[in-house]
Parts: C-alpha cells; sequence; structure tokens
C-alpha cells in the first residue's frame, strides 16, 4: 500500500509490563513523509506502542519488547543505539502542553542548548524558524523572554511543537495531542500537522475519529494488544474490513 | 440501542414509508390504465403531492444526519445510499403519475390484448417483483436477491427494445389507431425506466451492505462481486 518509502516498521512486537502482555506480534510498516494515526480504546496498547517508537518506555520497570523497531532500517532497540541520539531523530508531543517553566525562547532553544549549541544568533534564528513552522511567531516575536505558561493552551502545545522541531527530528510521535484544547487551538494544530507532513514522518495516537480522518493518510486499529487493521485512512472510514474496526469508528464498540 | 441506531432506524422507516407510497402508486397505475378507472388515476396524482414531501423530509434527515453524527463506514454508506434511493423513488413516484395523467386522456380501458402483445403487463409485473424485492433487500440483506434483480432489469430492457416493432406492426395494421400505439410505446418507454431506477436503487443498497460500488461497471465486473474496487 506504500507509495512512499518505508521510514519505521515493526516487525513481530511483543511488549510486556511485567507478565501483561500489552502488543502482541504486531507488524507494521509507516510511511515516510505521511501521517499515521493510531486508534482504539483505551489500553488497547497504541500508546505503549506509540512510546516504543522513541523507547519512552524503557524507563518503566518490568517493560520489555521481543521483536523488532527499525527506524531507516535499523533496529532502536539495539544495544550499539544511544536512545539520546535517537530521540533527536524521533521527537515526541503529548496529551497535555508541558512546556518547561522558562521563556518561551528558552523552551524552543532546550534541546539545542542541551547539544551544546551556544552561539546566539543559531540559537535565534533556530527558534525563530521552528516558531514559523508551528504559525505561532507573529504571536510571540515580541515576548520571547517572557514565561511559556503564560500562553494559552493551543499556543503552548504549538510551543511544544516548536520544541520538538528545533531539534530537526525526521518522525514526530503525538499522543493525543489536541485532547485538551478548544476547537480553534485543535483545527490549528490539525492544520499544523498537514503542513508538517511534507517535511515529517508523523505518527498520532487519537481518540477522536473525524480527527483520524481528517488528518492522517494511514490508520491502525488496535484492540487488546492487537494490530486489527491497517490501512488507507479512507478505507478504514468508509469500507473497513474487520467488524471490530466497524464498531469502534462507528462508536458501537463494547 | 444507541441513539445513532434509533436516528438510523426512523430515517429507514421513512424511506420505508416512502416506499410503500410509491408501490402503491405504481400498482394503481397499472389498475387505472387496464380498468380506465379515472378515480383511482386521479388518487395516483394526488399521492404524488405526499410522496413530494417524504422526499423533502428523507432529505432534511439525512442532512441533519451528517451534520449531527458525522457518520462513517456502514452509517455513512447508509445515509448516502438513503439519499440516492429516496431520489429514485420519488422519480419512480413521478412515472406512475405521469401514466395515470394519460390514463386521464384515454378514451378508454387499454385493450387488454394489446397489452399483452406489446408486453407493458409483462413489464408491469416485472418491475412490481423488482420493487418488492428490492424492499426485502434493504431490510433484510442477501446478495444473491439483490443481483437476480439487477438481472431482472435485463429483461425489461429486452422488451423495450422489441417493443418498437411490435407497435410498428400494430399501428401498419390499424392506422385508425395510431394514437393508442403511440401512447402505448410512451407506456412501455416509462416502464423502461422505472426498471433502471429499481436497478440503481438495487445498487445502492448493495453499496451500503457489500461497501461495493457497481454503478457503472461493465456486466463482466458485476459478475465479479469478490473483486475490490479500490
Amino acid at each position: 500500500m506504500a507509495k512512499n518509502n518505508i521510514k519505521l516498521e515493526a516487525k513481530n512486537l511483543n511488549a510486556y509490563y511485567g507478565d501483561f502482555k500489552a502488543l502482541k506480534d504486531i507488524t507494521i510498516s509507516m510511511e515516510e513523509k505521511a501521517v499515521t494515526a493510531f486508534i482504539g480504546p483505551s489500553g488497547c496498547g497504541k500508546s505503549t506502542f506509540l512510546r516504543t517508537l522513541n523507547r519512552m518506555n524503557d524507563y518503566i520497570d518490568g517493560f520489555r519488547t521481543e521483536g523488532d523497531i527499525l527506524l531507516d532500517g535499523k533496529d532502536i532497540y539495539d544495544k550499539n543505539i544511544r536512545v539520546d541520539e535517537l530521540r533527536k531523530e524521533v521527537g515526541m508531543v503529548f496529551q497535555k502542553p508541558n512546556p518547561f517553566p522558562k521563556t518561551i525562547f528558552e523552551n524552543v532553544v532546550y534541546g539545542l542548548k542541551i547539544q551544546g549549541i551556544k552561539n546566539k544568533a543559531h540559537l535565534e534564528e533556530a527558534a525563530e524558524k521552528s516558531l514559523r513552522q508551528t504559525a505561532l511567531w507573529e504571536e510571540v516575536k515580541d515576548k520571547m523572554h517572557k514565561s511559556a505558561l503564560a500562553l494559552s493552551g493551543g499556543q503552548q502545545q504549538r510551543l511544544c511543537i516548536a520544541r520538538a522541531l528545533a531539534i530537526s527530528p525526521s518522525v514526530i510521535l503525538m499522543d493525543e495531542p489536541t485532547s485538551a484544547l478548544d476547537p480553534i487551538s485543535t483545527a490549528k494544530i490539525e492544520e499544523l500537522i498537514y503542513e508538517l507532513k511534507n517535511d515529517y514522518t508523523i505518527v498520532i495516537v487519537t481518540h477522536n475519529m473525524q480527527q483520524a480522518g481528517r488528518v492522517s493518510d494511514n490508520t491502525a486499529f488496535f484492540y487488546m494488544g492487537e494490530l486489527i487493521e491497517f490501512g488507507k485512512t479512507k478505507t478504514i472510514f468508509t469500507s473497513p474490513s474487520n467488524d471490530r474496526t466497524q464498531n469502534y469508528i462507528t462508536g458501537r464498540f463494547g | 440501542m444507541s441513539h445513532i441506531d434509533k436516528e438510523l432506524k426512523q430515517i429507514q422507516e421513512k424511506l420505508l414509508e416512502m416506499w410503500d407510497l410509491v408501490e402503491y402508486q405504481l400498482i394503481s397505475s397499472r389498475e387505472a390504465l387496464l380498468h380506465h378507472d379515472l378515480v383511482l388515476a386521479e388518487r395516483v396524482v394526488k399521492l404524488g403531492k405526499k410522496v413530494n414531501r417524504y422526499d423533502t423530509k428523507i432529505d432534511r434527515q439525512c442532512e441533519n444526519f451528517f451534520a449531527l453524527f458525522t457518520p462513517v463506514a456502514v452509517d455513512l454508506r447508509q445515509i448516502l445510499a438513503t439519499i440516492k434511493i429516496n431520489a429514485n423513488l420519488e422519480r419512480i413516484g413521478d412515472t406512475a403519475e405521469g401514466i395515470c395523467r394519460i390514463v386521464k386522456k384515454l378514451n378508454g380501458p387499454l385493450s387488454e390484448p394489446l397489452a399483452q402483445e406489446s408486453r407493458l403487463l409483462e413489464m408491469y409485473d416485472i418491475t412490481l417483483v423488482m420493487l418488492a424485492d428490492a424492499r426485502k433487500v434493504l431490510t433484510n440483506y442477501d446478495a444473491d436477491t439483490a443481483h437476480a434483480i439487477l438481472k431482472q432489469d435485463k429483461v425489461i430492457n429486452k422488451i423495450y427494445r422489441k417493443s418498437d416493432k411490435t407497435l410498428v406492426d400494430f399501428m401498419h395494421q390499424n392506422p385508425a389507431n395510431v394514437a393508442t400505439g403511440l401512447q402505448l410505446y410512451t407506456l412501455i418507454k416509462k416502464m423502461e425506466r422505472v426498471g433502471d431506477q429499481i436497478t440503481n436503487i438495487t445498487e445502492e443498497i448493495i453499496f451500503y451492505h457489500d461497501a461495493k460500488m457497481i454503478k457503472h461497471r461493465s456486466d463482466k465486473k458485476k459478475k465479479n462481486r469478490n473483486k475490490d474496487d479500490n
């Protein structure tokens, strides 16, 4: 089904929290510069899967995986992979906007500073570029040194996306990025996702079916740790082939 | 039953009520024609207004459903199909009405032997069965019956294609009755359209239940039902 290159791939992936098997034999390919949406009821494993894509689950006691996750064909769970290097490549945006209690400028350049970049002109240029990409620049250019916490929720979320973009990742993972936002802010983020896919590979977890329909190219439906159906979003939302997918997207689950 | 299912059920019930009215119009147009029943003909014409109200009502219900429920998958297909079935039913009602307007202009009942010979009655019989079967597959889907309805339309088309020769012969032999021959031809043409409209309806029902788009396909592809259409 892929017309583009495959950016991210899971092969026979199993994931466990202790004895609990949270992901069961997941095999899926995600296209480069496209949006892949993960949908499914709470507890279906979609967020667990998203978080394995940049090893966010490494910190959880008893969490382990079997199988492969390949980024550009390389296994990200390989011993030689440095997790900080991986996260430069695979950025993440969370459900609730989580800016640092710092200025807007400090938030955007945080990752770059950690990487050791100190040149002020370079940092300023990078900050402006990221903020323009997230359509936030005009709104914040005159208060770059004010606290990020003074921004609205929608602006904070766009700031978090700008922060993720500043370190030039190739993949952005989004875990329900608009569930805490009003419809206008949601529309702005969705528009942003649509723009960003020209340059980035995006994977988004969403509980909003219409959002999956609007922003994604491909949709994966998870249920009880299994990947039930994966296909073009158009097909999933008009004629899904699995009854469980249909029941879920039409709101008849349970 | 969930809220969305109640709404869908209400829309379907309205559509079926309209369906019954249209079916009654079609059956009655046949009776009016054969018995030159002007009272019945007038009733069919008047019923047209009621059918139009159903048409508007169902369109409005579908519009609201889109706006309020943003349906997907089978729900989306049901509403899309309903809109088109509604339009086609309304046209069938119009045709029955048109036939009754012709009845009002006739001097007497249509001669039964002529109706038989031109196979107009056979067309009526087939379309009425098609219409009843289509109603059945809408509420209780069965792919084989649905595809059998589509085949019946082929019979109707064949009768239509052969009818001109029969009627030309009739008019040659009965130069005094050319007007009758022309009227009969109009009726046959109308029944051919009804067959097409029931075909459209059936295709929508197949789309709704099987997610397969079969309209405008060649016959060969129609038979190959398991092929995906993406």
